[in-house]
């Protein structure tokens, strides 16, 4: 099983030229927040259609792609779930300036379909565990200690509280079950099927501060057409459609 | 960085200290049946042990989280034995990581029995040692290097334990909120100082333990 050293660089090679191949002029390399990964795929046929241009979606927690684009990775727009972290791109001469392309709306919910009032009572109740985003590092989390704060409760719910790494895996701690409610983005819970939805209560907005969720062109798509066609078709009304059916908020 | 949070660092030897010693009472005599079964499931069940090797940690995360969960089966369990649930508390980080360290206890005490062979368990039989007497006086002294790269390991693989916990853990301080989840906190909250501290710590360590490692197994070989 020796190879030698000629096989190994023809190999690399070859490897290398189908992946510089495969990358063809008219594809939106784009870095997304995980809680927008339904609205993505489904905006991705719109915009292809629209434009001819693919968009090539990689997702994951904001702060971890905020740390991947300042590392180099090959993104060429970035849609995050803050405001803060693609303004602190822009800060940096990585990105150009960002705008809202949706907002995040803040819902707790539970999988059992009798256990969230449309009041929000239930967190004055003797629940078991509340799962809520990392506040550190998600905004929904943060946006769940804000009304927490606001409803004088974070005293008495601490002690029950389980952080997910994301919004998503706060999710999927609720819909185990394994927390009895949890602060969810809306969004998810829209996506549900009607089965499986159980009970939500839509947090009023008066109770935290507006979850902005900024778009920004990064350095390595200032070239792209391509790449600016999609920030212009996110802006689009048609665009504005979808973000909102999945229960989002637009500016 | 007046006050650092040393409070993960405690948490993770708690963890892993607790793991290692159930490992090995656990893992002893399941080695011991491994290496001296003639049993049609030895292989199977040594596949069965082995899996954590190979399986991603979110594998055994996702069916942990599935299983320990109020609609699982350990979880209906657990909450009929009055325990509660299992996920976001210590003692369900202690079983998943009994399961995901398990071979690297089991595998090294197997091999160490193993190597034995049959000839120091049979003279001590023809002395009149009791089976019990056998083990204790004769397996377990022999297999010294064994139990030392099986706590090793053991203890290390759990301090470096990151995706089975984050599945199942609820990043909860004091709780669950180990080493590892806390660099990658501080690393995603981009407070990269704090991370530098604990991952130049785990790099060091980890070092110094497998250095350890192999200068006292060359020693205990020169003895024997």
């Amino acid at each position: 099983m020796k190879h030698s050293f000629k096989q190994v660089a023809v190999a690399i090679g070859l490897v290398l030229g189908l992946v510089a191949g495969g990358a063809q002029a008219d594809e939106v390399k784009a870095a997304v927040a995980a809680n927008f990964t339904d609205v993505t795929k489904k905006l991705t046929p719109i915009f292809k259609e629209k434009t001819g241009h693919d968009l090539v979606a990689s997702f994951g927690s904001s702060g971890k792609l905020t740390s991947q684009i300042e590392n180099g990775a090959p993104f060429e727009v970035f849609l995050s779930a803050d405001a803060a972290r693609p303004k602190r791109l822009a800060e940096s001469g990585m990105a150009s300036t960002p705008f809202t392309y949706a907002v995040g709306k803040l819902a707790l919910w539970s999988a059992d379909p009798a256990k969230v009032d449309g009041e929000g009572e239930v967190l004055k109740s003797e629940f078991s565990k509340l799962a809520i985003a990392n506040p550190k590092t998600a905004p929904y989390g943060a946006a769940a200690m804000e009304v927490l704060a606001n409803l004088k409760l974070a005293d008495s719910v601490t002690p029950r509280l389980v952080q997910g790494d994301s919004i998503a895996q706060t999710f999927q701690f609720v819909s185990t079950g394994n927390a009895e409610i949890g602060f969810v983005a809306l969004s998810q819970v829209k996506a549900l099927a009607p089965e499986e939805a159980g009970s939500v209560w839509v947090v009023p907005q008066e109770l935290y501060a507006p979850i902005k969720q900024d778009a920004t062109l990064l350095k390595k798509g200032e070239e792209s057409a391509a790449a600016k066609a999609f920030l212009e078709f996110l802006q689009s009304p048609e665009a504005k459609a979808v973000i909102e059916q999945y229960g989002y908020g637009t500016e | 960085m007046a006050q650092f949070d040393w409070q993960p660092v405690w948490l993770t030897l708690q963890l892993a200290g607790t793991t290692t010693l159930l490992l090995l009472l656990v893992g002893t005599p399941f080695a011991w049946w491994l290496a001296r079964t003639r049993s049609f499931w030895k292989q199977p069940v040594g596949a069965v042990v082995a899996l954590p090797l190979v399986l991603p940690p979110t594998v055994l995360g996702f069916y942990l989280l599935l299983l320990l969960g109020p609609k699982g089966v350990v979880g209906e369990m657990t909450q009929a034995l009055g325990l509660g649930l299992l996920p976001f508390t210590f003692w369900g980080l202690v079983v998943a990581s009994v399961l995901y360290s398990m071979p690297f206890v089991v595998q090294p005490l197997q091999n160490a029995f193993e190597a034995l062979g049959d000839r120091p368990i049979e003279v001590a039989a023809t002395l009149r040692a009791s089976p019990l007497d056998r083990f204790f006086t004769v397996a377990v002294p022999l297999a010294r290097p064994g139990f030392l790269t099986a706590t090793v390991l053991g203890f290390a693989h759990t301090v470096g334990e990151f995706g089975v916990v984050l599945m199942i853990g609820g990043n909860i301080p004091g709780e669950t909120k180990v080493l590892s989840v806390a660099i990658y906190d501080y690393v995603e909250s981009l407070e990269y100082d704090q991370a530098h501290i604990l991952a130049a710590g785990m790099v060091g360590f980890s070092f110094l333990v497998l250095l350890t490692l192999h200068f006292t197994n060359r020693r205990l070989e020169v003895r024997q």
